[in-house]
């Protein structure tokens, strides 16, 4: 078969990480080319990469398209060659008409004037072809996701795509409309389009491709052809986990207390969506001294457990009930929360967890600046002692809190926001995804932090991406998928392939 | 980053270029100040008029006060203009109409004057409507509400118990009048504190072991200051002495900057408009401090109002015209950020100086209210272009 796109040996290297390591890629023409790897295995950089979101020049490697080297200084030089790339949060301007997103930047206008009969008869025919019966007119806000999603789908066709890439089409879909987007690709693929699809979801993955290419830290572990019946779920997970644990944790006297929070009957609704239920009637307990872990890929509803838990600060009618030492108590509003003894560690620590034009010591103190002042005037003696403090406990490398943060590197800014939350003296810590984006150093450090507050008897639940991270950090690790909980593991019964395989049999 | 390095013993260059907009600010009013001196043949710092430079700005400096907390939260008022004209107009109706005494109606005045911030507080905290649309509104219906009020006309005079708000002057105690004794201990007083809470700064600085101001800067920023203030409060004593006005003013910045920046209320407005998000999951009522903030602009424009129909002996319908905008721009060119979690007290009141000394400067030299708008502006533009570009250039 004729190939299409040939990369070879991409190496992409961001300050600190190299996100891509010599990766190889090779589709055919007409195929629908699945890369599938855990979060973080540079899946989605490979194909920035490829569609000249990471311009030539700012990768090593070579890229040959159509039987020629391309050299792509931008999306738009991609596009022109007809290599499309839907993202997976959606390009589409919500209060623009479908026919007005269709033709963004690609109007069928003359000297600047639209020629709004052309815009409309087209854009029928592209909605026709991906199965959509709605107006041209109607505002692309009215539409589900899985409508928009193929609007986008449909704006790749007005360009004329030949290589169409989907970064995790259905992470947001229904199971419905899943479907609906995979017989799409398939009849795309009729209609001679090549596509490159990522996705975590194994099923999907093997109804649709025709061949997969693991991704693993960066490089291409594996390549596989339905052609030759190669493909099955249980090789894709061992290719797609099968690092070896170099990683070190660091250990600790493992015992659980007493229970110390119960959570039951837990449904939350979207926030924008009322009819959408994101959480499904979820329980779980924490007891003293336990590390307990939430493992789920992204979209899975874990962010959205933590901080509908942590004064409804996610989500709306939101029911079901938190005990805290068996006793009932009121979470509704954040203060409340804190008062009750939780303690929420975001995962986006620039947006939600700290000011960044503010100093080490103002972000410390900021969640319970009670304890640092008298009558509402700030101690500022005492402040500054206990920011030190924990300046020195936390081990934040800098010369003193009078730093401001924005300067700091990321795992000293996850000290601050952990500082924070210590300082505001929690019973149960959440931490969400507490490690990512920092170095293996600053990660072990935390790490031991998280032991240190389970030998002080806190109870601590981790929110991770990371498999080997919960493995080696957890005592039981409770599986998350679609909002629901899939499954519960002890330490002992927890490996990759499990958690994997309770994630994709779903 | 070069601060973030924070090495003891760095030089006096490097120190100034790390803190420049808290000098440039500083040093920007005294040339200025010196500028019209010269070309004013000495008018600007006659006795009289420094007075005058107090009593004129008066009201803009207590709203600018008031404005910074605001913009610091992340908002804007553009209604303090028509409230203040509005609050005049119902003295000058309750006062000279009504006949009510003059204590009654500053107390109605002002909690009138709150309640109106809250209104509008109201709504931004909420109903999250954007703070320019509900304070335009207000803009509209507060000079509108004015105009009904005196029906068009002047109202006026004033009792002298009421003017003395803004024209009185404080009596010397000490019996000597001329200089008055009162202003010059006042003037020393105030030089004394400040050089020992910078004194007691530094201790503190050297405590935690922050970087610190080279010792001559200190001083030599201490001289011109205490200088300056001596000298003011001089000029002050050979005339009538200390304004009234110029009493309270101090007194509220003092209890502004002390809110601002020791209590736990004004690190938690602070944090609000340096990142609502994250200062709402720390436990931040958010919403209910935006709404004080609005509370306590209404409060201090009706404050204004009040010395400003005082000051003219008169409320007018065109009172607080356009006033917003002199307030806002003392603000921005005192160093508060339009994206809200920076900015200090003390900037928006050298800001407003700074504007209110060009005003009064060039009306001194007969600049025509055309060059002087043109002037005003460029100067806003300049200090923000100023902001800007030192924030781009330290990354």
């Amino acid at each position: 078969m004729h190939t299409l796109l040939e990369m070879r040996s991409i190496t992409k290297t961001f300050p600190g990480v190299k996100a891509l390591d010599t990766v190889n890629l090779k589709v055919a023409e007409g195929e629908i080319h699945a890369l599938v790897g855990e979060n973080g295995a540079g899946k989605s950089t490979l194909m920035k990469v490829l569609s000249g979101v990471y311009p030539h020049g700012s990768y090593e490697g070579e890229i040959f398209y159509d039987g020629a080297e391309a050299r792509f200084g931008g999306i738009a030089d991609s596009e022109a060659k007809g290599v499309i790339i839907i993202h997976q949060e959606l390009a589409l301007v919500p209060l623009l008409s479908i026919a007005e997103n269709l033709f963004l930047g690609n109007e069928c206008a003359k000297g600047g004037v639209m020629n709004w009969p052309e815009t409309f008869r087209r854009t029928e025919g592209l909605l026709k072809k991906v199965g959509l019966s709605e107006s041209p007119a109607t505002l692309v806000d009215k539409l589900g996701v899985g409508k928009q999603q193929l609007v986008e789908i449909a704006k790749a066709l007005a360009k004329d795509v030949r290589l169409l890439i989907l970064d995790e089409p259905t992470a947001a879909l229904s199971e419905s409309d899943s479907q609906a987007l995979l017989d799409l690709m398939l009849e795309l693929k009729a209609q001679g389009v090549t596509s490159i699809i990522i996705s975590h979801k194994l099923n999907e993955v093997r109804r649709v491709a025709d061949s997969i290419t693991v991704l693993r830290d960066g490089s291409a572990v594996s390549t596989m052809s339905a052609a030759t019946g190669e493909i099955t779920e249980d090789r894709i997970v061992r290719d797609m986990v099968g690092r070896d644990m170099s990683a070190r944790y660091p250990e600790r006297d493992r015992k659980a207390g007493d229970m110390l929070m119960e959570v039951d009957g837990w449904n939350v609704f979207h926030a924008e969506h009322a009819d959408r239920q994101v959480i499904h009637d979820i329980a779980f307990n924490v007891r003293a001294g336990e590390v307990v872990g939430i493992a789920g890929l992204m979209g899975a509803g874990r962010t959205e457990l933590a901080m509908s838990l942590f004064g409804k600060s996610y989500g709306q009618n939101i029911s079901g009930q938190v005990k805290l030492h068996g006793k009932p108590v009121d979470t509704s509003s954040v203060t409340k929360a804190i008062k009750a003894g939780l303690a929420y560690v975001t995962e986006d620590r620039k947006e939600l967890g700290l000011i960044l034009d503010e100093t080490i010591l103002r972000n410390t103190t900021l969640a319970n600046l009670a304890d640092v002042s008298s009558g509402g005037i700030i101690n500022e003696a005492e402040e500054t002692k206990v920011s030190e403090r924990y300046r020195k406990a936390m081990n934040i490398r800098t010369p003193s809190v009078f730093q401001r943060v924005v300067n700091l590197s990321g795992g000293n800014q996850q000290k601050v926001v952990l500082s924070k939350w210590l300082f505001a003296g929690p019973e149960v810590l959440i931490l969400d995804e507490p490690t990512r984006g920092i170095d293996v150093g600053a990660k072990y450090e935390i790490y031991g932090i998280i032991n240190d507050l389970s030998a002080q008897g806190k109870g601590v639940v981790m929110i991770s991406s990371e498999m080997p991270e919960l493995l080696g950090m957890c005592d039981r690790i409770y599986v998350m998928n679609e909002g629901r909980f899939v499954g519960e593991l002890t330490a002992a019964e927890a490996s990759q392939e499990r958690i994997m395989s309770l994630i994709v049999t779903e | 980053m070069s601060e973030a390095q924070g090495s003891q013993g760095k030089g006096l260059g490097q120190y100034l270029m790390a803190h420049i907009r808290d000098f440039g600010l500083l040093f920007a009013l005294i040339a200025i100040m010196v500028f019209f001196q010269i070309v004013t043949d000495g008018t600007l710092m006659r006795p009289v008029n420094i007075t005058n430079l107090f009593l004129q700005n008066s009201y803009i400096i207590i709203m600018a006060l008031g404005m910074l907390i605001v913009i610091v939260g992340g908002h804007i008022d553009l209604s303090v203009g028509s409230v203040m004209g509005f609050i005049g107009a119902l003295a000058a109706v309750m006062i000279v109409q009504w006949e009510m005494p003059v204590s009654l109606t500053i107390a109605v005045c002002l909690v009138f004057g709150t309640i109106i911030g809250a209104a509008q507080g109201y709504w931004v905290a909420y109903w999250k409507i954007p703070s320019f649309i509900v304070t335009l509104a207000g803009m509209l219906v507060f000079r509108g509400a004015s105009l009904w009020l005196l029906e068009g006309q002047s109202v006026g005079p004033f009792p002298r118990s009421f003017q003395a708000l803004s024209t009185g002057f404080i009596p010397d105690v000490f019996g000597i009048d001329r200089p008055n004794g009162t202003a010059l201990a006042v003037g020393l007083i105030a030089a004394l504190a400040i050089v020992y809470m910078g004194l007691r700064k530094r201790a503190q600085n050297k405590a935690y072991g922050i970087e610190d101001e080279p010792s001559g800067l200190f001083w030599g920023r201490n001289i011109i200051i205490v200088g300056a203030m001596l000298f003011v409060f001089y000029k002050l004593s050979t005339f009538r002495g200390l304004p009234n006005v110029l009493v309270t003013m101090g007194i509220l910045t003092i209890i502004y900057a002390f809110i601002t920046e020791r209590t736990t209320i004004g690190r938690r407005v602070y944090a609000l408009g340096g990142n609502e998000k994250a200062a709402k999951l720390s436990g931040i009522p958010t919403e209910r401090l935006t709404f004080l903030t609005f509370v306590n602009m209404g409060f201090l424009a009706a404050m204004a109002g009040l010395i400003f129909a005082a000051r003219l002996n008169t409320a007018t319908p065109k009172a607080g015209f356009a006033v917003e905008l002199d307030v806002i721009a003392a603000v921005f060119i005192g160093g508060a950020s339009m994206s809200g979690g920076v900015g200090k007290i003390v900037g928006a009141v050298v800001g407003a100086f700074i504007m209110g000394v060009l005003n009064n400067g060039m009306s001194i030299m007969g600049i025509g209210i055309d060059y002087q708008q043109v002037i005003k502006g460029l100067v806003l533009l300049a200090a923000v272009i100023f902001d800007v570009y030192n924030k781009q250039k330290q990354g």
